[in-house]
């Protein structure tokens, strides 16, 4: 049997009834529109809002604890089975904060596949010195091309750009020190490390991240920089930062590592748990909306086709009269759904974009957020394809009904009852 | 011409209703109908004549008894089977139903052609055309279906009917619904089709003037056959 037939059949019984074809294909227009508006925008803020802390957060950060030796020397002298050592006031040990042999673990880490990207990093405690005040602070030293790559550090350089810092002695500094010291751009700052070394810094730019907690104490500089503030040689790293291309996949990475090199290894899901749990429970509220605006116009396309039925049982009796069967009637219907559904959805993909753009000329600025200026909107094909299959899936099983119901009129009852 | 070689045959068909009860309307109808005949049913309203049709145009499968087509015994076969026997071997003219609203009077004549698969669409096309041509229809041809009159209409039906040169055309009251002029338009095509074409029809009618011009009448009452 020709689809051709079935096709051209179909055509010509909603053209009869263009307006109700169209009102049903505007239901899931509507439906698809509101359903990537809504998923656009509500992933939108979730990953602006994730992005405020998980971005800048490296999927496992590497660094060395100042902790109390675990093996203490008495435990290698006396037998623990029948013995019991009581060791007062353990301090810890001479240790530094800087990861040991750190050219050998960035090495191993570039080799793991595993990996996207690697940051380095050295901290450094200072003080602020205005005047005679002091105010503590943490100057962290970066790379920033790297910074920038993996943890989109120049969206939160508000002022000046981040490979400022590539000049020696530069700094940027936290909007909140830059506002207390009152530090103009060019100016030239002075701080003091927790060894007593002074540095004169010139300001080239400032940051804001969002959270004033944060931007109130932390300033960066180049690496090469905060290692002279310290006076330390040039494989001086506190932190070693990772970016791995699965963001899933770090629990298990810092395990690996943590032993083999000896050190404290963070992964993001520890430090940041609560985030995750938000954000998938805002998709969550976003998808059942959507999907019940869908539900809800095929629906909509149910009653339509059940009216046609109604409205063309002579034709479906004609039609069986001359020799078509029970399925080539239902295929007409569903011709008919699956038509309703695949350009009301496409309309529906087309205008949701559409509305996606226009949410996201809406200005939306906040203090917190300083790279934000519009409301965020996330155009991951993703909700394009679910949309675009939830309007074929429920168009579909919506005319599936009435097709069945069309499919098993008997020609007979219909050309006797007139 | 092979005029004795039977086309439709119908052994003992008994056919009840059961609402609201049981009430037997066709008892032991049986008859021949071969191959070039032309046969009109006549009898009164109620005497299941129309049933009858229904039966042997195999749209009602409900009955007892046998039913031969083309010499070959479709009683018990599957829809499908029948729709596609519908197609290929039976055309229909009905009293009230003619036509698909929704296409043209050309596409209407095609749609069993074009169900059929049998020829491209240019050749039925072509022979659609000739079909209306031979009832005067073919500058209607690109009109809708509901733009014509009744007496237009019932000759596209029959365009309709002939499109895959049927082995019989059945009618149930074909010009049941038509003023005088145009039942004389319509039966004159009848006849012209028996006498010219040889085509087997089998013609369900109550106007006596129409079953005179037949070859044969059946006759029935109280679902019987009382005359052949």
């Amino acid at each position: 049997m020709s689809w051709r037939l079935i096709i051209e059949i179909a055509q010509a019984l909603m053209l009869a009834r263009v307006k109700q074809t169209l009102i049903a294909a505007i239901g899931v227009t509507f439906s698809i529109t509101m359903f990537v508006a809504l998923l656009g925008f509500m992933n939108g803020l979730n990953s602006l809002l994730d992005g405020l802390i998980l971005n800048r957060t490296p999927h496992v950060r590497f660094y060395n604890q100042i902790k109390p030796n675990p093996n203490q020397p008495i435990d290698q002298i006396i037998d623990l089975e029948s013995n019991l050592n009581v060791i007062r006031s353990i301090k810890p040990s001479n240790s530094r904060l800087a990861i040991y042999n750190s050219e050998s673990i960035i090495k191993s880490l570039q080799e793991d596949s595993r990996v996207k990207g690697i940051s380095s990093k050295v901290s450094a405690q200072v003080f602020y010195n205005v005047g005679t005040i002091d105010l503590t602070g943490m100057v962290n030293g970066i790379d920033p091309e790297k910074e920038t790559e993996l943890f989109f550090f120049d969206d939160y350089v508000t002022t000046g750009s981040p490979l400022d810092l590539n000049q020696s002695n530069s700094i940027i500094l936290g909007k909140g020190v830059a506002d207390r010291i009152l530090a103009d751009i060019g100016d030239v700052i002075q701080v003091t490390t927790a060894q007593g070394n002074q540095l004169r810094l010139k300001v080239v730019g400032y940051y804001q991240s969002g959270l004033a907690e944060f931007d109130n104490v932390n300033s960066f500089a180049s690496i090469s920089t905060v290692q002279k503030m310290l006076g330390e040689s040039n494989s001086y790293l506190t932190d070693i930062q990772v970016k791995l291309w699965d963001f899933n996949g770090a629990p298990a990475f810092a395990n690996d590592y943590r032993d083999i090199f000896g050190i404290e290894a963070d992964d993001i899901q520890t430090v940041n748990a609560q985030f995750e749990t938000g954000s998938s429970i805002r998709s969550l509220i976003s998808y059942a909306v959507g999907i019940t605006l869908l539900v809800v116009s095929g629906f909509g396309i149910y009653n339509i086709l059940n009216m046609m039925i109604y409205e063309k049982l002579d034709t479906i009796a004609i039609l069986k009269a001359i020799g078509f069967n029970s399925s080539d009637v239902k295929r007409i219907f569903i011709s008919i759904a699956l038509t309703i559904g695949i350009l009301g959805g496409a309309v529906g993909l087309i205008l949701g974009y559409l509305t996606c753009l226009g949410i996201d000329q809406v200005p939306f600025e906040t203090e917190a957020l300083p790279t934000v200026k519009t409301f965020p909107v996330d155009y991951n094909p993703k909700y394009y394809s679910i949309g675009g299959i939830f309007s074929v899936i429920t168009t579909y099983l919506a005319g599936y009904f009435p097709a069945r119901k069309a499919s098993s009129v008997d020609p007979v009852d219909i050309i006797r009852g007139k | 011409m092979t005029i004795t070689k039977p086309v439709l045959e119908a052994r003992n068909i008994d056919k009840f209703f059961y609402n609201p009860s049981k009430i037997q309307v066709l008892r032991e109808v049986s008859f021949v109908i071969n191959r070039g005949e032309f046969v009109s049913v006549v009898g009164k309203s109620g005497c299941g004549k129309s049933t009858l049709l229904y039966i042997l145009s195999t749209m009602d499968t409900d009955y007892d008894g046998e039913l031969l087509i083309d010499e070959e015994s479709i009683s018990g076969k599957p829809q499908n089977q029948l729709a596609k026997l519908r197609n290929e071997k039976i055309g229909f003219v009905f009293q009230f139903h003619y036509l698909l609203n929704e296409f043209s009077v050309l596409e209407n004549v095609l749609i069993p052609g074009l169900k059929l698969g049998k020829y491209s669409r240019e050749e039925l096309e072509h022979r659609a055309m000739e079909k209306l041509k031979l009832f005067d229809m073919e500058e209607h041809a690109l009109k809708k279906a509901n733009q014509l009159s009744g007496g237009q209409k019932q000759r596209v039906a029959i365009a309709r009917a002939l499109i895959n040169d049927p082995l019989i055309i059945m009618g149930d009251e074909p010009t049941g619904n038509l003023d005088k002029k145009n039942s004389d338009i319509v039966f004159s095509i009848f006849k012209e089709l028996a006498q010219e074409f040889h085509q087997t029809m089998l013609i369900v009618t109550h106007d006596p003037e129409f079953a005179q011009g037949t070859d044969r009448i059946i006759e029935m009452e109280d679902g019987k056959v009382i005359r052949q």
